[in-house]
């Protein structure tokens, strides 16, 4: 007898071995069911999902351009009102189309409050050109545009708070999710469908080939993050946190540090001590400020 | 039940849009574009027309959006000008590779810099290549049907291409002529609801966008060739229009004096009215001129140029618009189909741009021009109406 | 196959058998409980819990390992993958 779990994510799609997203995506999916159209913006999803002749989705599924997947779920949802028809809309995109390049989109779709759930899969850099920075590359990571070097610690800037970007523009439910946490990631995103309006989920979703871990590693690197407060799990409705992660046994900020080649330099490298300390400053503000 | 009214230009396209029952509108202002989008709003908001109207946060968007809502199966409409055009670009060539049958107004404005919200083509020619139909209208009720006879076109099954319907900006949307609105029963027949080939849907999933391995080549030849067979439609659907409705604009091009002219002009847009004009008081004066309008730009009616032009010694094009480092963009693509066949020698006049009048002295002295070019070793391109003053 | 451009149909990646892109490959020993975790974290829906144990579809498992580092019970092994 079968444990049968519906899958709408169909295998031999071309994920490297290992990835997190991939992971993330299949357990979104079987939160959503077949009465989804998924809207998706360029990036590592979209490119090892669909390919001619080869897709991978078992839902209706459409891309159109890197930074405009929200606006693009916009028109998708007011043909399905046109129409009658009641189907969920789901984006479901990288950091990059997120925090970056598709801000003013989706900045406007939550400002016309579409019914929209737009679920950010971060896997902290543009993975899918080559590990180039984003806003959501984490402070001190090493990219290809920020690597470490004489003059340089890795990225200088902070992760961009995209979470309270959506919160501010008072979406009534906004969460964040990590891959090594799923029955936490689907409770979310069955909750959020549960809201009218537009909805944010960010999920930290791991990448071996990006962060420099080996593929096995993925689901235990995603526990270190949240073991160590540098990636905060919460759950925000109405305005209120209803729901906070808690970490009785914190682990220190090194332990995640050592577990990906992104952030050896700074335990290599002594001119970047300071970075490392900043690391572990960052992992302190978000235990404080969340309550983790 | 039809009806005459004078009104001003944005508001029948308004109506022209209205009755064809779109299901999904965007809107982002731009102008000259703002009051067609304004006369949708406020018929949404009577009532009047049952459409989602989404109020978006840039042109980017305003694209994006309707190519969602195409994609999902539902009619769908936006209109920009200039900046807008171009900031829809990246979106419209999307639009022509996944095949979705939306209808644009591209309000003609030149593009910046320097900054001018005055007329020209630039901004539409900045998107011939694109794969997104364009037909260009000479008046307001020329706009009226032909925004009828372009949600009937894109939607063909044969044809499922994004549709733009150019308008000179200002002088076409903000003056005032006698609009015949035609009965909303009639055009339902003309045009019935959008039955779109495929579609965004649960009980038959599919994936839209999808990377190309290798089919690369052969998705832009078939939108080549449904291009080409637009030039077939055009011509059907101008002369169903001209059955049903009683307007007849020309199909792919519209020809005027043309029989026996030994001298032809050949233009877009509003700029055709003032050549009318010219051409009848200079047949008046005893000169063989005529002018042809040319109303489809991309699919490009070449061999319906050809046809009308053959006979005469000399053609002008005038562009109101500069393809920069060569001539104008029609003149070209004119010059280009003609090569090698026995046909007439073809001058590029530029005209218009930055909203600059073409005036009957302007057609005036571009016959002028001709006589005086004795030779068959013509200018690459001619500029007209130049102000010295502002040169260096 | 469509012809329609960008629109392609649903599923086909079950064509291209991404087994074969395997170094190493799991197998499942008797320690093995059927608790579902390693099904769970498949990036590759290639682990099935079938009469209580996990089952893997060598047809498409990439060989990534997680399911053998997350299993509680070490009930599976990571091999070198042998042709």
């Amino acid at each position: 007898m079968e444990t049968k779990k519906k899958d709408y994510l169909a295998p031999g799609h071309r994920a490297c071995p290992g990835c997190g997203t991939a992971i993330g995506v299949k357990l979104i999916l079987r939160v959503l069911g077949e009465d989804t159209i998924v809207v998706s913006a360029t990036g590592c999803l979209e490119t090892f999902t669909a390919t001619y002749e080869q897709s991978a989705w078992d839902v209706p599924w459409i891309h159109s351009l890197f930074e405009n997947a929200a606006a693009v779920a916009t028109g998708v949802e007011a043909a399905l009102e046109m129409r009658g028809e009641k189907t969920k809309v789901v984006v479901i995109s990288g950091d990059g189309g997120t925090f970056d390049i598709g801000m003013g989109a989706i900045s406007g779709m939550f400002e016309r409050g579409n019914n929209i759930l737009y679920i950010c899969y971060d896997n902290e850099a543009y993975m899918n050109t080559g590990v180039q920075r984003s806003g959501a590359t984490p402070f001190a990571a090493t990219t290809t545009t920020t690597p470490a070097g004489t003059c340089s610690f890795g990225k200088a800037e902070r992760k961009k708070d995209m979470a309270a970007i959506a919160l501010a523009h008072g979406l009534d439910y906004v969460a964040t999710a990590s891959i090594a946490y799923p029955r936490d990631l689907m409770d979310k995103v069955a909750k959020a469908l549960t809201f009218q309006g537009p909805k944010y989920i960010q999920l930290h979703a791991p990448c071996c080939v990006g962060w420099g871990f080996e593929p096995q590693e993925t689901i235990e690197v995603a526990r270190l993050a949240v073991q160590t407060g540098a990636v905060p799990l919460y759950e925000i409705e109405n305005g209120q946190m209803t729901k906070v992660f808690k970490v009785p046994a914190k682990k220190p900020a090194l332990e995640y540090l050592k577990a990906q080649g992104r952030f050896k330099h700074l335990l290599q490298d002594p001119q970047c001590a300071h970075a490392a300390e900043t690391v572990q400053q960052i992992c302190d503000e978000n235990i404080k400020r969340y309550g983790i | 039940m039809a009806k005459t009214a004078v009104m001003e230009g944005s508001l029948a396209v308004a109506h022209a849009v209205a009755s064809c029952r779109p299901q999904v509108i965007t809107a982002y202002p731009i102008s000259p574009q703002t009051h067609i989008m304004e006369e949708l709003a406020k018929f949404t908001a009577n009532g009047e027309l049952k459409a989602k109207y989404i109020r978006v946060d840039s042109e980017f968007s305003a694209a994006s959006a309707i190519f969602g809502s195409s994609a999902t199966g539902a009619r769908s409409y936006t209109a920009s000008s200039s900046q807008g055009l171009l900031l829809m670009t990246e979106v419209i060539y999307a639009m022509a590779g996944t095949r979705l049958p939306v209808v644009l107004t591209g309000v003609n404005r030149t593009i910046s810099a320097p900054i001018t919200i005055q007329v020209d083509h630039q901004d539409t020619m900045a998107l011939r290549d694109t794969g997104m139909i364009q037909l260009y209208v000479e008046n307001a009720q020329e706009a009226y049907a032909t925004h009828i006879q372009a949600f009937k076109l894109a939607e063909d099954h044969d044809i499922l291409l994004p549709t733009m319907v150019c308008m000179d900006g200002w002088v076409l949307t903000h003056s005032f002529e006698q609009i015949k609105l035609a009965d909303q029963n009639l055009i339902d027949q003309y045009l019935p609801p959008f039955a779109p080939k495929y579609r965004l849907d649960p009980k038959n999933p599919l994936t839209y966008g999808a990377i190309a391995n290798d089919e690369v080549p052969e998705f832009r030849i078939m939108i080549h060739e449904a291009m080409e067979r637009a030039l077939g439609k055009i011509d059907a659907l101008a002369l169903e229009y001209q059955k049903m409705f009683g307007d007849y604009f020309g199909g792919v091009i519209e020809t005027y004096k043309c029989e026996d002219a030994k001298t032809v002009i050949v233009a877009m847009g509003s700029i055709i009215g003032t050549i009318k004009e010219a051409v009848d008081a200079l047949r008046e004066r005893g000169e063989k001129v005529g002018v042809v309008k040319v109303r489809s730009y991309r699919p490009f009616p070449g061999a319906a140029l050809f046809d009308a032009l053959k006979g005469a010694d000399t053609v002008a094009v005038i562009d109101r618009s500069l393809s920069i480092g060569k001539s104008g963009p029609l003149a070209g693509d004119l010059k280009s189909y003609f090569y090698g066949k026995r046909g007439p020698r073809v001058f590029s006049f530029i005209a218009g741009m930055g909203g600059r009048d073409v005036t009957m002295g302007t057609i005036d002295s571009m016959i002028e021009k001709i006589k005086a070019t004795e030779t068959a070793d013509l200018p690459d391109v001619d500029f007209f109406d130049v102000k010295r003053q502002y040169l260096d | 196959m469509l012809n329609i451009g960008s629109v392609t149909e649903a599923g086909k990646s079950r064509n291209i058998k991404t087994g074969q892109w395997r170094s190493f490959r799991p197998t499942v020993g008797d320690m093995c409980n059927g608790c579902g975790i390693c099904e769970m974290f498949c990036p590759d829906m290639s682990i099935r819990i079938i009469t209580g144990k996990c089952t893997i579809d060598y047809d498409f498992c990439k060989g990534c390992g997680i399911c053998a580092r997350e299993c509680p019970k070490d009930a599976i092994k990571m091999t070198e993958e042998r042709k």
